[in-house]
């Protein structure tokens, strides 16, 4: 079975962020697999581990992301495509990207993260999908794989969704999938000997145009900072009428 | 002749989500002299909500009403939606940052060709009337302002940032009944084997007016009965942190945070909570904070409009009975 992953590199979550120039300042900064391209990199283990195949892991983004792509090649992926190219910009570009590299490949499943933590768009792998013909199931909490099927269940806003699709397919990876393994020592050294690519637009035969983006960024802010207000005094039943006075009375919130 | 503008719009539980309403008042905000809007409905039975919508200042509701829609399936839910775009043509088309609008966007913006810009939770027009977006990054940590480049234009709208679109009285826009056969079963790819109601009747999340949600120090699922309380009497949603999930407290559609939802409610009630920065990426712009927790020290007081020192078990059940002598 070939098993393909999206992944992008993101910040740690708990990282501040600083707008300095206009732009996210990285000076410093902490990267990290997305956590929910984490969970879709497992998966893709997992399923691997019990129907035999291969992992490949791709990403579009900086040359820095090769190092989210070597974590997901010590985790257990076989090899790494990394997309680079200052000319891809926005969610277009990147899923025009990624179907024109996958397009050429048999694929029978493709993972990814139901969104990622930076941005948080949640467009690229839908598009993929679309793209490629395939069908998708998003946010993917449970995934079997028998025989050319999946079965997966979707949380939808907290119901659960049970859907069965034919392969190939798309899924997102949402919290509770599975437990992302740690990278073991072994696993580190193995991953430098494994097959990684760096391919740019030319390499999956785009052209500028092809990727040209549908929209721009026209500034960046960070939101205003909450002030600290105030601990009421009393004892808890006190406290307590206190509070939904004060939500009465001075915040009108009721 | 100005530009056309779709809303697609979603029932649940019966009636027409909230963030349909503010989702045509986004579109209205993005409204120049001549343009228009119309609104699409797609489901089992959602011809009934037509007479509602068509009165809250759309010109047009384009309807797939068909029995192979109750359950949501994007492999059968896309072609009644671009057969609506088809129909109407539209320049824009704007959805709710909900399960369905984060679904059905990306496809429709991949098959358009066209750019989309997410979960937007501000809409302003620049001198030459050009859009000007506003969305959040790294849930909330920082607010990007996206511009088009060309159209057609695909926008997701986040619930409980636009105010809702009011429903006049008097004539409705005229309903339009879009023919639409869903794919034969061979050719369907995707079957819906099963649908668990387990927030059937319940507030979502990302729309609720007031959340209640627990951490930690909540201690145990046991524990969450207590806030399930509060929220029953607030009409509120309840929500956790990524601790009180990873420790097995709750399910992870709860989660607040970087990881899991953003919320913006008018209220939003942190218990046991401390507030690590991934949680307050999430819950930060809420109208008003109120925080309860042992340790005075926790960094949730410093975001919280009203804080309450002091044990949440004690003090949860207290207000619960504040609130319902408020309210009754």
């Amino acid at each position: 079975m070939n098993l393909f992953v999206l992944m992008k590199q993101t910040f740690d979550t708990e990282e501040k962020i600083v707008v300095q120039g206009g732009a996210v300042a990285e000076d410093g900064v902490k990267f990290v697999v997305n956590p929910y391209d984490e969970y879709a990199v497992e998966e893709a283990i997992r399923q691997k581990e019990r129907h035999g195949g291969t992992v490949t892991v791709v990403s579009v983004g900086p040359e820095r992301a090769a190092e989210a792509l070597r974590t997901a090649l010590a985790m257990g992926a076989d090899e790494a495509v990394l997309i680079a190219d200052d000319r891809i910009a926005d969610e277009y570009g990147v899923s025009r990207a990624l179907a024109a590299y996958l397009g050429a490949q048999a694929c029978d499943v493709v993972l990814g993260g139901n969104f990622s933590v930076d941005s948080g768009a949640g467009q690229v792998a839908v598009r993929v999908a679309h793209l490629l013909g395939l069908p998708h199931v998003a946010s993917v909490t449970k995934l079997e794989i028998q025989g050319g099927r999946a079965v997966a269940e979707r949380d939808a806003e907290g119901d659960t969704e049970t859907l069965e699709v034919a392969l190939p397919a798309l899924f997102t990876a949402q919290q509770g999938l599975n437990e992302p393994r740690y990278p073991s020592l072994p696993g580190i050294m193995k991953a430098k000997k494994k097959p990684f690519r760096q391919l740019g637009l030319d390499d999956l035969g785009l052209t500028e145009d092809d990727v040209a983006a549908r929209t721009a960024r026209d500034s960046l802010s960070l939101p205003p900072e909450r002030k600290a207000g105030r601990l009421l005094a009393g004892d808890p039943a006190g406290q307590a009428a206190e509070l939904v006075r004060l939500l009465r009375d001075e915040a009108k919130a009721l | 002749m100005g530009d056309t503008f779709l809303v697609v719009a979603e029932g649940r539980d019966g009636k027409l989500r909230q963030v349909s309403f503010e989702t045509i008042r986004a579109a209205k905000q993005a409204m120049r002299d001549g343009d228009r809007i119309a609104a699409a409905l797609i489901g089992d039975g959602v011809s009934a909500f037509a007479g509602e919508i068509g009165r809250c200042g759309v010109d047009r509701v384009y309807v797939v009403d068909h029995a192979e829609l109750s359950r949501y399936n994007p492999e059968a839910y896309f072609p009644a939606l671009a057969a609506i775009v088809d129909r109407a043509s539209p320049d824009a088309i704007f959805f709710g940052h909900t399960a369905v609008g984060r679904d059905l966007a990306p496809k429709l913006a991949a098959q358009l060709g066209a750019g989309q810009i997410s979960d937007v939770v501000s809409l302003e027009k620049d001198g030459g009337g050009e859009w000007l977006l506003t969305r959040p990054l790294y849930a909330g940590k920082a607010f990007e302002t996206r511009r088009f480049a060309q159209r057609p234009a695909v926008v997701t709208v986040r619930p409980n940032n636009f105010a809702a679109a009011e429903v006049a009285e008097g004539a409705a826009a005229e309903v339009e009944a879009v023919p639409y056969a869903p794919p034969a079963s061979p050719g369907l790819r995707t079957i819906v084997k099963e649908v668990v109601r387990k927030a059937s009747g319940k507030i979502d999340l990302t729309e609720a007016k007031i959340v209640v949600s627990g951490g930690r120090g909540v201690k145990s699922a046991e524990g969450f009965q207590v806030l399930e309380r509060l929220a029953d009497v607030l009409g509120a949603a309840v929500g956790a942190s990524r601790g009180a999930c990873d420790a097995g407290y709750c399910d992870y559609a709860l989660q607040i945070g970087q990881t899991g939802k953003v919320v913006t409610p008018e209220i939003y009630i942190a218990c046991g909570i401390s507030g690590a920065i991934q949680h307050l990426a999430g819950m930060s712009r809420s109208r008003i904070i109120i925080a309860i927790n042992k340790d005075p020290e926790a960094p949730i007081f410093k975001v919280a409009d009203y804080g309450i020192v002091g044990d949440l078990f004690e003090v949860v059940p207290l207000l619960t009975e504040e609130f319902k002598k408020a309210l009754a």
